[in-house]
């Protein structure tokens, strides 16, 4: 090996000898092997390998190692980061695509922190959520402009059939993440965690595994253009049926797990060879207009008879207004626009960080459309990608959507320390990994509790804030942009919120 | 055995009556004047039923069928058992573009010609292996990023060397065999062109001879005719493209 091969290691594990006590739990935590053991039992760093996952701090029990940036440095340079001429270095080494994890890391302005959500006053008077009802239950679908009801056997009954909708306890679904991708004690986590809340989890382009059957009622799957899994069973099995077209960590680029995480079970979920590549690029092959969406739209729904809402994940991108028109005339039930912080297991570096408009636009660009084209009840608004709290979800709801998705914050409440290397398949925490001794490590009772207190949590902020608001429906909630203002944002900016600057 | 009369049905009520013919226990169905109604057929779990038609069918034929039998007397549109799990659809005429897309299981045969993108993403799982049989020629991005099954162009009538181009671009499992010969500059760089051997033999003719019972010839006389064998190089083609 040449100097010329080498890479510096990014961070630096530091273990102090003198509290160390030898008993090997960070060697054999780290997924990396970025730990190991001499005879006399020390424990020997191999910085090159560490990720900065964490598992080594949380595991020690005397807090006898740290992971620190390495200290060596690269002489001082804003334009040329360290990140940059490391990732040069690499490519000169393979001449491949960068690959990464994760949400884009880089530092644009993020729009929802430049939003505030205006509060009431005496004039029109805040509620009390502790003391009074605040309804945040929502329901995914098409909603009919009006109703007619008819008096029968005592009792008014609906005249018209209402498309099918899903009900959910909060405005919140947990995001499509693939098995495969991440591990089947995660996706129980999932699975459990949605059943008990009342709200949905997607199993994204990976198939349906057989244990989470008895979950149907709380599952969306998904329909990408590799069919994984896709079977009339898979497709009965679910809620909700979700095509999807675009995904905001890679829009135009499709999935790709390597062969190396197809084992058996991952086989068999995907109904794909074991070993070979998973590949689903971003053309749906059926799909090349609006109409052959339409198509698979009905195609699906005949499949399962009308009986379920089919949706469309699109990514965020220029024109998004014009695109989500199409996919609502195109009969989808629900729309997920997915932002270009959204998180991915694996993407081109340069497509996660470069291609994508932020969630926040376009959420208030599509809902703006469709209720000029009058046909916003045609679908509900997903808004998906980046959302990391309550406030950013209400905010979202402000701007027009109905639902937040949240992946990595679910990740994140199981465990996830954000190292980014999900696609190496060695997460240290069970949850992006398919490797047995790795798996095993995410007790899926115990991760789906803490995503039970997350959802708890998140809908309590909920009420909250509505009630600061003045408002006591979630429906009066959403595309309420004047319950927004906005703190240092260009004109053209808030013409495309449709939001006013704080002051007025 | 219970006919359906297609006139003047939209897709929606046609397939309503199938399901509830179903319902009621009928086996066979026969459906009669069919003038492009789309997705007859489509999720249908049933091993035991056959489904005739008559007519031109409209698109995504028997899309995620699993099981039933289908023979068609007349021309398909696209998407003739798109993501197909079992069973088998067999037409007695044309057929258009996407027949078999990410079919993981049972078997198509076309009498006559199919258009572009046929047999992409077809792949294989365990005991499934799909197999499409297309008599006459067909279009280009054939078996594009095929992961499994099998796939056979006869270019009966057609020109022996296909025209197609993009040929089984991005494959990584499956076979694809031709009666004739291709352009080298035609296939993807991912799959090399082969001579069949003994074992591909006896898998083509016994493919043959149920293709040529569905159309009442022996065509496993073709056999006497040269055949080529395209096959991917790797089942992890783009396993190279990521700098880790």
């Amino acid at each position: 090996m040449s100097v010329l091969d080498k890479l510096l290691p990014e961070f630096f594990i530091k273990v102090d000898r003198e509290v160390c006590i030898k008993c090997g739990q960070c060697v054999k935590n780290c997924g990396f092997s970025a730990l190991m053991q001499d005879k006399d039992k020390n424990v020997k760093p191999i910085h090159e390998k560490c990720v900065a996952c964490q598992r080594c701090m949380y595991i020690c029990p005397t807090k006898a190692i740290q992971i620190i940036k390495f200290p060596g440095t690269q002489k001082h340079n804003d334009y040329w980061k360290p990140e940059y001429i490391k990732n040069i270095k690499k490519q000169a080494n393979s001449g491949g695509i960068l690959l990464t994890a994760a949400g884009n890391d880089k530092p644009y302005p993020v729009i929802f922190d430049r939003l505030l959500l205006d509060a009431c006053q005496v004039t029109n008077p805040s509620i009390d959520p502790l003391r009074e009802p605040m309804e945040i239950i929502s329901y995914l679908g098409e909603k009919p402009i009006d109703i007619s009801l008819e008096f029968r056997d005592n009792k008014y009954v609906l005249k018209d059939n209402i498309k099918p909708n899903i009900k959910l306890n909060s405005p919140i679904i947990f995001a499509a993440m693939s098995y495969g991708a991440i591990s089947l004690n995660a996706h129980k986590a999932l699975a459990k965690a949605a059943r008990e809340c009342g709200i949905l989890m997607n199993t994204g382009e990976g198939g349906l595994h057989k244990d989470l059957y008895e979950y149907s009622d709380n599952i969306i799957v998904q329909v990408a253009s590799g069919r994984f899994g896709v079977s009339p069973e898979y497709l009965k099995r679910a809620a909700a049926i979700e095509i999807k077209i675009g995904q905001g960590a890679k829009p135009g680029i499709g999935g790709h797990l390597p062969g190396y995480k197809v084992d058996n079970e991952v086989s068999s979920t995907r109904m794909i060879p074991k070993g070979t590549d998973a590949l689903s690029p971003a053309p749906h092959h059926d799909i090349y207009s609006i109409e052959d969406l339409a198509q698979l739209i009905a195609s699906l729904k005949e499949t399962v008879d009308y009986s379920k809402p089919v949706g469309v994940k699109i990514a965020a991108v220029h024109n998004i207004a014009a695109i989500a028109s199409g996919v609502a005339r195109a009969d989808a039930d629900y729309i997920v626009i997915d932002g270009f912080r959204g998180g991915t297991g694996a993407a081109p570096a340069m497509i996660r960080d470069h291609i994508g408009i932020p969630i926040e636009l376009a959420i208030a660009a599509v809902d703006d459309r469709l209720r000029k084209e009058k046909i916003r009840n045609k679908v509900s608004i997903v808004a998906a990608g980046g959302i990391r709290h309550a406030a950013d979800m209400a905010k979202a709801l402000a701007l027009g959507a109905d639902f937040v998705t949240i992946g990595t914050v679910a990740l994140i409440a199981m465990g996830c320390t954000l190292c980014q290397k999900c696609y190496t398949g060695n997460c240290s925490w069970g949850i992006a990994t398919q490797r047995p001794e790795l798996v095993e490590r995410l007790n899926p009772d115990e991760a789906s509790k803490k995503l039970i207190n997350l959802i708890r949590g998140w809908s309590l902020e909920l009420k909250e804030i509505m009630g600061a608001l003045g408002i006591n429906a979630i429906e009066s909630l959403v595309g309420n942009r004047e319950r927004l203002r906005a703190l240092e944002l260009s004109r053209e900016t808030l013409e495309v919120l449709g939001v006013k600057p704080a002051g007025r | 055995m219970v006919t359906i009369d297609a006139m003047n049905m939209d897709s929606k009520q046609l397939n309503k009556k199938i399901k509830e013919s179903i319902r009621q226990g009928h086996k066979e169905i026969k459906i009669i004047n069919v003038l492009g109604q789309r997705f007859i057929g489509n999720g249908i779990q049933n091993s035991d039923l056959k489904i005739t038609i008559y007519g031109t069918a409209g698109n995504d034929l028997g899309m995620f069928m699993d099981g039933v039998n289908i023979e068609l007397f007349g021309n398909a549109q696209d998407g003739v058992g798109n993501t197909l799990n079992s069973g088998t659809i067999c037409v007695h005429g044309n057929a258009g573009d996407v027949v078999g897309y990410a079919a993981r299981g049972g078997k198509i045969f076309i009498e006559k010609n199919v258009g572009y993108r046929v047999g992409i993403h077809m792949k294989e799982f365990e005991n499934n292996v799909p197999v499409i049989v297309v008599g006459g020629s067909a279009g280009s991005f054939l078996g594009e990023y095929m992961a499994g099954g099998i796939l056979v162009i006869l270019n009966i009538d057609s020109p022996k060397v296909m025209k197609a181009d993009a040929i089984g671009t991005g494959m990584h499992g499956g076979k694809i065999y031709i009666r004739g010969d291709v352009n080298i500059n035609n296939i993807g760089k991912e799959v090399v062109v082969l001579d069949i051997d003994d074992n591909d033999y006896e898998i083509l003719k016994n493919i043959l001879s149920e293709y040529g019972s569905k159309f009442n010839y022996n065509a496993v006389e073709l056999l006497k005719d040269r055949f080529i064998k395209i096959k991917a190089i790797s089942h992890r083609p783009y396993g190279n493209l990521y700098a880790y």
